[in-house]
């Protein structure tokens, strides 16, 4: 089985135009669930736009897996509403709601062919015979997985399941897949194999909108077109990847979406019409990306490992002083950890001088403004 | 491996041929024997002879077989049914509610078969419940007494069923008759086929309650094994024990069989 397997066809494609028509926007209006007393989701408020990829993602525990279940109808809201685009499924059962779903132990029917679990959902919703034969070889092609079609799931690796399982929620049309952390039991290399073969799965059915729950950063990053990070039933920021990523709102967000550095400094001079504000961190002063920082105000400025330097370039214009603690030799990076007044910073550097440094030698880090965010210091959500 | 030492793993096997042996193998042995037995004065038969089998089979030992083959597979059926029906609805119940009924279910078999007959001949003596002396009785008094192992099999069968297989096809359209039938119960069906076969055996060996309650025309296996012993006729009824234990082999290999093909292991 290769690797690249997921390919577009054209019963997919004709698809597409349909479930846009039929509106597969999900909107979330002050969903909120508990068991008794406890809640486990505090109300949310959440569009996911027709197409879209949304990944939610955050720790254990954090809501994710309820806010999903609570789309799929397996889960009922104490308050609030579920809507997919006109209809409001807050009231229908799970097999009303035109959905699709995966999860992370596939749960492919044992007893069934990989063909007859395809089918499922189109016999179980009465389809006709050629249609259903139809269907099963578009979806199974579509993943890959046609020679496949005659075998039993037993007989089929972890990847290739999660394939089949993917191509089984695809063959019911769904306005909406929903994935619960697919790729979970898979090992890292089939994972990140699986993400881009999702990725382009999902240029190939535009319209189908996606809600991807996850506790995979890499996944989220990969995959979604915005991001929503859960702690503790809420929700704690939402928004584009990339603008997560490198403007996150609060420190759960930039901790919790890849690495971060976060340096406690003092605004001294407040976020100007370019959008950067000073500030200090000791004896330095360093400029960073702001958003309403005020003079005096206390921030965190953050900076991704990677964004830090140990060679000055010309948009560098921040530079810290550091002593370095540990060096971690990685192949293709190389990870310093130092200490810059009392906080560790990490550096993710893919080109180092001839001469590695020694722990315990004192090293500049240079970073560009445009690389940082500054973040308030008590916002943990 | 537990014991790695030889001599340790040799005491083991020692200990648990002897406790088989004793336990399991001497009685089953002994009623062979006695089956097979000519005379038997010494610690060994005097002779064997397979007269015991010839004269139960010409006597009434086919109907006890048939009797018992259709009560134990009447009423297993039944507790099938039921005892799946039960599980599978406590678990749509809360918690406490669920704890509660499903130790009820089990209360039959912690009381003695007797009781359970001599309640059964009480309770279903007077009009509109007269079924005293039908066949009905005996297999009220069966369902009643294995019902209880069903419930657990099918329970616990279903607790080891991943709710994930449910709801996908769920999700994917299929109502909940359709996901019973075409999800749940094959996927239970081990589990299913494992009650059916519990409940068969525990069927075929029934006696307190069976004797209490039985219609003339309606002797199963062990009350015929117990009439004969009763009347001192041993080697008859030693006989009559090996067709017993013999058609309940036959059926639970056939059942395994079935099983095995099915889920293809």
């Amino acid at each position: 089985m290769s690797a690249a397997a997921f390919t577009g066809t054209s019963v997919m494609d004709i698809d597409a135009a349909k479930i846009r028509g039929a509106g597969s926007n999900v909107h979330f209006d002050k969903v909120s669930v508990a068991y008794g007393a406890h809640v486990v989701l505090h109300p949310l408020t959440l569009d996911i736009a027709p197409g879209e990829i949304l990944a939610m993602i955050g720790p254990s525990g954090s809501g994710k897996t309820t806010a999903l279940r609570a789309v799929a109808g397996f889960v009922r809201p104490v308050s609030g509403r579920i809507r997919i685009g006109a209809t409001d499924v807050t009231d229908l059962p799970p097999y009303e709601r035109g959905l699709g779903m995966v999860v992370q132990n596939y749960a492919l029917f044992p007893h069934m062919r990989v063909e007859d679990n395809v089918a499922f959902g189109l016999r179980a919703q009465g389809a006709e015979k050629a249609l259903i034969a139809e269907r099963v070889k578009d979806a199974l092609g579509t993943v890959g997985m046609a020679t496949f079609a005659r075998r039993y799931p037993r007989e089929l690796s972890g990847g290739q399941q999660q394939r089949v399982a993917i191509a089984r929620a695809l063959a019911v049309r769904p306005r909406v897949l929903l994935l619960d952390e697919p790729l979970s039991a898979l090992d890292a290399q089939i994972r990140r194999n699986m993400v881009e073969e999702i990725a382009r799965l999902h240029r190939s059915l535009p319209g189908l909108t996606i809600l991807y729950v996850t506790h995979d950063q890499t996944e989220a990053l990969t995959l979604a077109d915005k991001i929503a990070i859960m702690r503790d039933g809420r929700v704690c920021s939402h928004g584009p990847t990339t603008e997560l990523y490198r403007r996150p709102p609060n420190r759960f967000t930039a901790e919790f979406l890849g690495r971060a550095n976060l340096l406690p400094v003092t605004v001294a001079e407040a976020v100007g019409s370019k959008g950067f504000a000073t500030a200090r961190h000791g004896d330095a002063v360093l400029t960073g990306a702001g958003r309403d920082e005020k003079a005096g105000d206390r921030s965190l400025l953050c900076i991704r490992p990677q964004h830090l330097s140990l060679t000055a370039e010309s948009q560098h214009t921040n530079r810290i002083v550091g002593t370095l603690r540990e060096v971690h030799w990685q192949g293709e990076l190389t990870h310093l950890v130092l200490d810059v007044g009392g906080t560790p910073v990490r550096v993710s550097a893919t080109k180092l001088p001839i001469a590695l440094p020694e722990p315990g030698a004192q090293l500049p880090l240079f970073f560009a403004p445009a690389d940082t965010s500054l973040l308030p210091e008590d916002a943990g959500v | 491996m537990l014991v790695w030492s030889r001599p340790g793993r040799i005491v083991l096997w020692m200990l648990f041929a002897l406790i088989f042996g004793v336990l399991f193998l001497a009685p089953l042995a002994v009623i062979l024997l006695s089956s097979l037995a000519d005379q038997w004065n010494g610690v060994l038969p005097n002779g064997l002879t397979t007269e015991h089998y010839t004269d139960v089979v010409r006597g009434s030992a086919w109907n006890a077989v048939k009797a018992s083959l259709i009560t134990g597979f009447l009423a297993s059926a039944l507790a099938l049914v039921s005892g799946t029906w039960a599980a599978l609805s406590l678990r749509l119940q809360g918690h406490a509610l669920r704890r509660l009924l499903g130790l009820l279910f089990f209360i039959p078999s912690a009381v003695p078969s007797v009781s359970v007959g001599l309640g059964l001949l009480v309770a279903f003596s007077h009009p509109p419940l007269l079924l005293n002396g039908t066949i009905a009785m005996v297999m009220i008094a069966h369902f009643v007494l294995i019902s209880a192992f069903t419930f657990g099999n099918v329970s616990a069968g279903l607790a080891r069923l991943s709710p994930d297989f449910e709801q996908v096809a769920s999700s994917l359209g299929a109502r909940p008759a359709y996901r019973l039938w075409h999800v749940t119960l094959p996927l239970l069906a081990p589990y299913l086929v494992a009650a059916f076969g519990l409940s068969f055996a525990l069927s075929m060996g029934e006696l307190g309650a069976t004797v209490m309650v039985y219609p003339p025309g309606w002797v199963t296996l062990p009350v015929s094994i117990f009439s004969l012993t009763d009347r001192g006729d041993i080697f008859a009824g030693a006989a009559l024990t090996m067709i017993l234990v013999a058609a309940t082999l036959v059926l639970l290999l056939g059942l395994e069989r079935i099983t095995a093909r099915a889920t293809g292991s």
